[in-house]
């Protein structure tokens, strides 16, 4: 689609709803969000620029396959469910790490579930872009 | 212990996801066969804790039953991962053979692998909804694996098969949600102590009929089977044969847990309903195989009227004819799988699958021909093959209860089986090629003859094996048998101390 008007705006647009997916990523732990709503969030960023500026320059800004990052995703999200073997949990049991712990403060908490969420959120994404991309280019 | 359980279901991802990363080299097959290895490792030792132990569960994320998501192994779902674990490493091995570097490149091995998760994912799930999700993953995958190579009939097929997966998929959620509003739980320890408990039990046997329609589809049974012969001939070899092999035996696992565990409560309407249908699936797809002239829609219509084998089993729901559906399950998969990875071997030197246009595969191919009667007696019920074993059992267990009208369409359907199998033999091996060269084996490089005939042998060895020495098979049956017609040991290791 050739317009000016829709090509300057993408610009904007594609960067803030890339900022907002992960803002909707990591609040999605305690408040509605999460990983599948934030690759939808972020699929759409990339899906904007394609329909504005056509797909070879949406794949050139996005430098790797789509396909590639939806696996990459899976091995995250299964690797975060893998690690709780070595704590002899069942799998996919969520690990915490408190950064900096103190007696009456919890410290700064990392978790194989925002791992997981993370591999959740590439994988919608890639999932996402593969299928429009290729939906895009057979018109 | 729950590490058991997970293992044969987190293999096959981790291998998908490798083999996509290495899809560009050589060495992308090469982790799909060890991949698949590995998991036939991990889900025999699921199969020898479970025959030591009894019923395993282990709870993921380690919530609780009934809130989270439960993998349960007994008996049956133990035997059911170990032969997916089978099929899919004959297949991981068929696949270096015939699958080319485009469709590698596809992602072909990563979706093999996805695909070969998601069955297993549905034996192992203790969960309904959880079920349903790997009915998705299995359909994804498989679409992709059909229309991958993106020929019109393949696409054609593929078209037929996801629209009616897909409303079988509608009416599954449906019902999940209706029973999950009546009885408040998914977890399906759960819920066979809960649908007692619901007040209006003519309800309850109209979401049994839902869940019936939902996985007769899945199933391929009459009269919703037609999705099957329309779409199983299309893809290459190695995809049909894990198809034929496994996609359907899901549905019936699906019905079998489900009608055995949870919908037990009117059994005088719902397994007369799955009666009738499982006569109708029989006759009805033998004499669609009777009207086919292509190899592997013979072999698609004869997977039909196999089912009806099974969910009679189900439906005269005595232990004798659960023992037979069980041996039946298994013994089908294995030749139903191999029949496929023949037609390809046929199609690779003959030239096509269609009976007309290839002959004189007996004369230039005895071993091809050898390896072609065993699974094919093997399925019409010949002594001393599994197939004999598996219709006997039924028919005497269908005969022990004087359902004299079932036991004789189940031996009439088999003499009709016969008429099939001599139908490919007597126009496929023994008439002479129409176009007069001479199909030979050796015409295959060395390696890539190897890859074709070593899986099929190897499934050939494993019907004569379960055929010459059925008594610890049966034993095995009889002992699942036991444990689906009393699931109290399947409840009590499912939900701890909250059982009653």
């Amino acid at each position: 689609m050739k317009s000016l008007i829709l090509r300057v705006a993408t610009r904007y647009l594609s960067a803030l709803l890339l900022i907002f997916s992960v803002y909707m990523l990591l609040r999605g732990h305690n408040e509605p969000g999460g990983g599948f709503i934030g690759g939808l969030v972020g699929a759409t960023g990339f899906v904007l620029y394609a329909i504005a500026c056509g797909t070879t320059m949406a794949r050139e800004a996005l430098r790797v396959m789509p396909q590639s990052i939806a696996m990459a995703g899976l091995g995250i999200a299964l690797a975060a469910g893998l690690f709780s073997f070595f704590f002899d949990d069942a799998f996919f049991t969520g690990q915490w790490l408190f950064i900096g712990e103190t007696e009456d403060d919890k410290g700064y908490p990392i978790s194989t579930v925002l791992f997981f969420d993370i591999g959740v959120y590439l994988v919608v994404f890639g999932s996402i872009l593969t299928l429009v991309f290729a939906m895009e280019e057979e018109i | 212990m729950s590490w058991y359980l997970s293992l044969p279901l987190a293999i096959p991802f981790i291998t998908a996801i490798f083999a996509f990363f290495a899809r560009k080299s050589v060495y992308g097959k090469w982790i799909s066969v060890i991949g698949s290895g590995a998991s036939l490792l991990a889900s025999a030792a699921l199969m020898y804790v479970v025959l030591q132990e009894g019923v395993i569960a282990g709870q993921m994320g380690n919530w609780p039953a009934p809130f989270g998501i439960t993998l349960v192994a007994d008996l049956l779902s133990a035997v059911m991962v170990v032969i997916t674990a089978i099929t899919g490493f004959a297949v991981a091995i068929y696949c270096m053979g015939e699958i080319t570097e485009r469709m590698e490149y596809l992602g072909y091995h990563a979706l093999f692998q996805v695909l070969l998760a998601g069955v297993t994912g549905a034996f192992l799930t203790g969960d309904l909804f959880n079920l349903y999700v790997w009915f998705e993953v299995m359909l994804i995958s498989s679409f992709g694996l059909l229309i991958l190579g993106g020929r019109k009939e393949q696409i054609d097929g593929g078209i037929k098969y996801v629209t009616l997966n897909l409303i079988s998929t509608i009416l599954f959620l449906s019902g999940i949600g209706l029973i999950y509003g009546m009885t408040g739980t998914l977890n399906l320890a759960d819920l066979s102590l809960a649908v007692e408990r619901v007040e209006n039990q003519g309800l309850l046997t109209v979401v049994a009929v839902m869940f019936m329609i939902a996985f007769g589809v899945k199933a391929a049974l009459f009269p919703l089977f037609f999705w099957l012969p329309a779409a199983y001939h299309t893809p290459a070899f190695s995809v049909s044969a894990v198809f034929a092999g496994l996609l359907t035996k899901v549905g019936v696992y699906a019905l079998i847990r489900m009608f055995t565990l949870v919908f037990d409560h009117d059994v005088q309407f719902t397994h007369t309903l799955l009666l009738w249908v499982a006569a109708f699936t029989m006759i009805v797809g033998v004499l669609g195989a009777a009207a086919q002239s292509d190899f592997r829609k013979i072999l698609s219509f004869h997977i039909v009227s196999q089912i009806g084998y099974m969910i009679m089993g189900l439906a005269l729901s005595t232990k004798f004819a659960l023992v037979g559906a069980v041996f039946y399950l298994v013994h089908h998969i294995i030749v139903k799988a191999n029949l496929f990875l023949i037609a390809g071997v046929a199609n690779r030197i003959a030239g096509s699958t269609e009976l007309s246009r290839i002959g004189g595969l007996y004369k230039s191919a005895p071993l091809l021909g050898i390896l072609f009667l065993i699974p094919a007696f093997s399925l019409a019920g010949f002594p001393p093959l599994s197939g004999f074993w598996a219709k006997y059992i039924l028919v005497a267990a269908a005969i022990e209860i004087e359902a004299w009208v079932i036991a004789g369409i189940a031996l009439l359907v088999g003499l009709l089986t016969i008429y099939s199998m001599t139908k490919i033999w007597g126009q496929a091996f023994w008439p002479a090629h129409p176009d007069g060269i001479e199909p030979k084996l050796s015409h295959m490089p060395k390696f890539q003859r190897w890859c074709y005939l070593l899986p099929i042998a190897g499934l050939a060895t494993l019907t004569i094996i379960i055929g010459l020495f059925p008594e610890p098979f049966v034993t095995f049956a009889e002992r699942a048998a036991d444990q689906l017609l009393d699931p109290t040991e399947y409840v009590t290791t499912v939900l701890g101390e909250r059982a009653p």
